[in-house]
């Protein structure tokens, strides 16, 4: 179970994450500043990719660090990594965040969706220029053009697989379709067990 | 949405791409589906390798921001799902023992056809547990162990039953909200269940319909527990059917 993500180049050298935050669920704060230094520059980069707005996303990140702080006595081990749990926590809270924020302009949905994915494109490719991890770079190839833009804009732009659809111009069964067989093939590709 | 489309979901959950409703419904089929909650387990790892990906360094500043923030902020008490996860279909799949059978059906007569209803919320409960006055020590040892494991139930007329089971300390920890008094004369009493034979694990207070109580004795590798009204002081082996029946948090 604890295999699905290393931290760093040598795992082995790095302070184990579990037990950290195990520490931090009895209250531990020298401990928490050690899950931060490990799991804050990853928070901020899933929060940025799906908000964009510096500000803001710090904003975020600090809400979801709080949070780690708050709720790592619910975390379970048994249930995968403490990284997956911080990062799916971290990538939840962003897209409440831009949900959120749509919501309260009360745009019409439809503007709103086309002001942010005409360029999707561009968008895809800006991801991907960032992405530091030579390997997730490589399995992302491994996708097919609709695997990877889907998950792409799901992940990194928080859209829902509606908005997808309609950014895409592709049925909705369609898109659920590619989500799934697109990260089964993401997993495979990087050997993720869970 | 029928269950066939629900199983195609496995891969919007990981990427939150589904709307709240959905993600609600997706959760309540997660529950029930060892394939899909295990897939969704994957997916979800996966994706946080999307995650990992895109680092940014963040501004010295907001370590101290974050640092200082935490030293207000009170921590949740242990048990529930951290975050709404895909958990224990197995341990709700496994076969209810006859005694069980027998109390759903008495629960059916006494409450109207409301049975055990288990699911995965168990903050509002276990937050009024940990705030409880009367928590002893043993309570919040339960509470506070690392390997503290939390199984909420609906019980008969809208009362909510929390159960918390360390297996490192061997005890449990029962908190029920909402429950109606005893009638006139009787107690709740409740029971640890071996295997479909019960055994005594203390009364519930008369009186409160929201309480906090530590188990009498271990767990002792018990499987379940349950609740029966008894006459006052309560008895050696249950005296009807149980009025609910919970499955201990494996
Ligand atoms: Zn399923």
């Amino acid at each position: 179970m604890k295999e699905a993500v290393h931290i760093g180049a040598n795992p082995a050298t790095e302070p184990d994450l579990e037990e950290l935050v195990g520490l931090v669920a009895l209250g531990d704060e020298k401990a928490f500043a050690s899950v931060y230094d490990i799991v804050a520059g990853p928070v901020l980069g899933v929060v940025r990719a799906v908000l964009r707005d510096r500000a803001q996303s710090e904003e975020v990140a600090q809400e979801v660090l709080v949070e780690v702080w708050r709720t790592a006595p619910r975390f379970r081990a048994d249930r995968g990594t403490a990284m997956n749990w911080i990062l799916t926590l971290g990538h939840r809270r962003a897209v409440d965040r831009v949900r959120s924020v749509e919501a309260a302009a009360a745009r019409d949905h439809k503007a709103a969706l086309l002001a942010r994915t005409p360029e999707f494109d561009e968008v895809t490719e800006q991801v991907e220029a960032r992405l530091e991890r030579e390997q997730v770079r490589r399995c992302l190839r491994t996708l097919t053009e609709i695997q990877r833009q889907a998950v792409t804009l799901a992940y990194y732009r928080g859209l829902t697989y509606r908005q997808v659809a309609e950014a895409l111009a592709l049925p909705l069964g369609t898109v659920k379709t590619r989500l799934r067989d697109g990260l089964i093939r993401l997993r495979d590709c990087l050997g993720v067990t869970a | 949405m029928i269950t066939a489309d629900l199983h195609l979901l496995t891969g919007a959950y990981a990427v939150d791409a589904l709307s709240d409703d959905e993600r609600a419904v997706f959760e309540r089929h997660l529950l029930d589906c060892e394939a899909c909650a295990q897939e969704t387990a994957e997916l979800t790892a996966a994706a946080a390798r999307l995650g990992l990906a895109v680092t940014e360094t963040p501004r010295p500043a907001l370590r101290e921001q974050v640092l200082r923030s935490i030293t207000t902020v009170r921590q949740d008490a242990p048990g529930g799902p951290a975050v709404p996860r895909a958990s224990g279909a197995a341990a709700r799949n496994r076969a209810l023992s006859r005694w069980a059978l027998a109390a759903c059906v008495a629960a059916a007569a006494t409450f109207g056809g409301t049975t055990i209803w288990q699911h995965q919320r168990a903050e509002d409960a276990i937050n009024r547990a940990d705030r409880a006055e009367q928590a002893t020590d043993g309570v919040t040892a339960v509470l506070a162990a690392p390997d503290a494991r939390t199984r909420v139930a609906r019980l008969a007329d809208g009362a909510t039953g929390t159960v918390v089971v360390s297996h490192s300390r061997d005890r449990a920890v029962f908190a029920v909200s909402g429950m109606a008094s005893p009638p006139s004369g009787k107690v709740y009493q409740l029971w640890f269940d071996d295997a479909g034979t019960m055994r005594s694990a203390g009364l519930m207070a008369p009186g409160s319909g929201d309480q906090t109580v530590l188990l009498k004795g271990a767990v002792d590798g018990a499987s379940g527990m349950g609740i029966t009204v008894e006459p006052a002081g309560g008895s050696d082996r249950p005296s009807g059917a149980p009025i609910a029946l919970m499955e201990l948090p494996a």
